[in-house]
């Protein structure tokens, strides 16, 4: 299968510090890669330049998502042409609800294809929501504020399986979510995988990985992929930590 | 209107008038413009009397000391008269282009668009209010044009007329009561609630749009009304002065609410002294937007003058290029038990500058008093600034004092998230306006709130960069 997004040699840095230094990742389209890898390795930072975000500089290297350069487009081109993240720790709209977040990012992201009706529209939004978990009433509140850490992570969910993207990034979706949550999460990830949908999931845990079984995963380590391997790397991984892993290059 | 004053033939002023203009109007503030408005309306001696006082005051005093800078104001070169008739006349051609596209993409029609440009002052909604008219008369309400009320109701009228804003309460309440014409007139009888706002009027009356209009609205006892005034399309304006006045009384147990959206071009100063007078267990509501001018000072007030009585202040303001609002209100707390809030949201952007100002003062008799003031601010970028001035006077030990003051910027994680859902910047800027004045525009009825929010959408476009 032809790779939906196709890293190369990747230097990317803030206010002139260079975080990713030479990345390389490819994903093919319908896979679900895994990057694990310590605190202050490149993770975030690594999602935030692929959805362009304007506080990090790309130094060099290139991005290309279906064939096409990432980085020439801005972000809300990028969320349109089908790239999604879920963000580690989503940021309060202070008068701006969930609801009518989802209104307008059907519309500008699915275009026809968003729910013409408002029927339409909470019939999925509720579908989405209930397996999720999140309370009805917090739909109506202004997002992520004063949202607990595990409903700001169900409100990303909701919203990606409402903006149908081809590649969902999932920066620690499973941190602050409960035993039943990561399990639905899982369902969630499991069911767009089925249609073709491809993954990038950074997780500091096996957890999640017990109910989404990954293609690949990598590990990151000063801004590199320093190893890549099968679901049994995040075992590994596990058991012996990332000290081990890094002297055993 | 023409029904209300008949085109004279020896209508003329000893002064200059513009040749481009159709109007018989002046420009400059003499004794004898005074008296020609007043004989014109065939007003009563005490009306005339009146004006010339006020005119007094309004040349005696000197140019507010505080808030924005007025100083460029030409009295000499403003138009203190121009009758509705006369409004007709303008040409569709000197509506500044800007005004006529924001019509356009507001999608207001034709006939409207002539009435807000202050032309063509009649069209199919007058059908409607003639019928609403008709309802609100059996339960005894007064709605009429300032004018006709003093002729129709002379001693209701100069039992309440001036009582709330005297021509000494400020300069431009002075210049307003010397020169005033139009208005809104409103009497509701005891015990009677009008229960649909009371707005058709204004959008086909010319006259309530002159710029030195004064209303006047009485709830009787028990009585419950909500007036609107302004619409959230620009009002084009030819003379660069607003100075009107607002009284409202409520007597006992009365409710007000008084709506104002006020989006008059970006020529305009717009100088408005608002005030109502609460009795026992009175609620007046003012919800105030101010859109459009290019610099307003306004401050609803209430003066809470029973037990019991309540006031609630929502003001809103968005400044953006070249524009200064300084707006809030006044909570006078001067009997046992009252309670007030204020609650205002300022906007600036591209440059602008909004204030909130505002004055709660519970004098010492007013015991077990309560007043909570929350002022927001909401800067978009650099260039743009915000100000608060919360001045609150406590004469008491016994009153509770609630003040929240909160200044936002929209921050580049906010525009960074909702551009990861597809949202382009200059529309997230207005997703998060609007989510911010919410709280304000959700107290505007319907048609209102949706042009609101459109509007504020327009006002955002263009506005990246
Ligand atoms: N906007 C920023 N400004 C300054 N420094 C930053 C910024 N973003 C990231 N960094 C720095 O870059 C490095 C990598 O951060 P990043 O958030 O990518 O780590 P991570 O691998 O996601 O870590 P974690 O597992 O703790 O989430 C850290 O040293 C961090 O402090
Ligand atoms: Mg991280």
């Amino acid at each position: 299968m032809s790779n939906l997004l196709e890293i190369s040699n990747l230097h990317a840095g803030v206010e002139g510090k260079e975080i990713l230094k030479g990345l390389n990742l490819s994903i093919p389209e319908g896979e679900v890669h895994v990057i694990m890898g310590p605190n202050g390795s490149g993770k975030s930072t690594l999602a935030n330049v692929i959805m362009g975000h304007p506080a990090y500089e790309v130094a060099s290297g290139h991005i290309e998502f279906g064939g096409e350069d990432l980085l020439d487009l801005a972000t809300d081109e990028r969320a349109r042409v089908g790239v999604f993240l879920s963000f580690q720790s989503p940021t309060a709209l202070p008068g701006i609800s969930l609801l009518q977040l989802l209104r307008k990012a059907t519309t500008m992201v699915l275009g026809d294809e968003a729910p013409d009706t408002a029927m339409e529209m909470m019939t999925e939004v509720n579908e989405a929501r209930e397996l999720t978990g999140l309370p009805e009433h917090l739909l109506t509140r202004s997002a992520n504020d004063g949202f607990s850490g595990g409903e700001k992570k169900k409100g990303e969910i909701i919203q990606m399986a409402m903006l149908k993207p081809k590649l969902v990034i999932l920066d620690e979706i499973d941190s602050g979510l409960d035993i039943d949550a990561v399990k639905a999460v899982s369902r969630g990830i499991n069911a767009l995988r089925e249609q073709g949908r491809s993954f990038l999931i950074i997780t500091h845990y096996q957890r999640i990985l017990n109910y989404v079984k990954p293609d690949r995963v990598h590990v990151v380590s000063d801004g590199q992929i320093i190893r890549s391997g099968d679901h049994t790397l995040a075992h590994e991984l596990e058991e012996v930590g990332y000290e081990q892993v890094e002297v055993a290059r | 209107m023409s029904e209300k004053f008949e085109v004279t033939n020896d209508y003329k002023f000893g002064f200059k008038t513009p040749e481009h203009y159709h109007f018989k109007g002046g420009v400059g503030l003499t004794k004898e413009v005074v008296e020609e408005i007043s004989r014109m309306k065939e007003e009563p001696q005490w009306m005339l009397e009146f004006r010339l006082r006020a005119l007094e005051v309004f040349q005696s005093k000197p140019m507010p000391q505080w808030g924005l800078d007025l100083s460029q104001i030409e009295f000499d070169k403003i138009h203190y008269y121009v009758r509705a008739t006369d409004r007709t006349n303008d040409s569709w051609d000197d509506v500044p282009q800007d005004i006529r596209d924001t019509f356009d993409k507001l999608g207001i029609p034709e006939a409207e668009r002539k009435f807000l440009a202050g032309m063509g002052a009649q069209f199919e909604s007058e059908v409607v209010y003639h019928n609403l008219k008709e309802k609100w008369t059996e339960l005894g309400v007064v709605f009429l044009d300032t004018d006709t009320a003093l002729k129709k109701y002379p001693e209701m009228f100069r039992k309440y007329f001036a009582t709330i804003v005297p021509p000494e309460d400020n300069k431009f309440a002075a210049l307003n009561s010397a020169v005033w014409s139009g208005g809104t007139f409103i009497y509701v009888p005891p015990g009677v609630k009008v229960d649909i706002p009371l707005q058709a009027y204004f959008r086909i009356n010319a006259e309530s749009m002159g710029q030195f209009e004064r209303t006047l609205i009485v709830a009787d006892e028990g009585a419950d009304i909500h007036y609107v005034e302004g619409c959230t399309a620009p009002i084009y304006a030819k003379h660069s002065l607003h100075a009107a006045v607002v009284e409202i009384v409520a007597l006992k147990g009365a409710r007000i609410q008084y709506t104002t959206v006020q989006n008059w071009s970006s020529n305009v100063y717009n100088l408005v002294t608002k005030r109502a007078v609460a009795h026992e267990d009175a609620t007046m509501i003012w919800v105030d937007g101010n859109l459009g001018s290019y610099k307003t000072m306004k401050y609803p007030s209430v003066y809470m003058v029973g037990k019991g009585a309540r006031a609630d202040i929502l003001s809103l303001a968005l400044a953006s290029t070249n524009q200064e609002q300084d707006a809030g209100g006044k909570v006078i707390h001067a009997a046992p038990n009252t309670t007030s809030t204020i609650t205002s949201k300022s906007v600036s952007l591209n440059g602008g500058r909004a204030s909130y100002r505002g004055l709660v003062k519970i004098h010492k008799n007013a015991t077990g008093s309560k007043t909570n003031v929350q002022c927001d601010a909401l800067i978009l970028d650099d260039h743009s600034i915000s100000d608060t001035y919360p001045y609150i006077e406590v004469e008491n030990s016994d009153s509770y004092v609630e003040h929240e003051a909160s200044v936002s910027k929209v921050s580049e994680e906010q525009l960074f998230y909702l551009a990861s859902r597809g949202i382009p910047e200059e529309e997230a800027r207005s997703m998060i306006v609007s989510g911010f004045v919410d709280a304000i525009v959700r107290e505007l009825p319907m048609e209102y709130a949706v042009e609101m929010n459109r509007l504020i959408e327009l006002q955002m476009e263009g506005s990246v960069g």
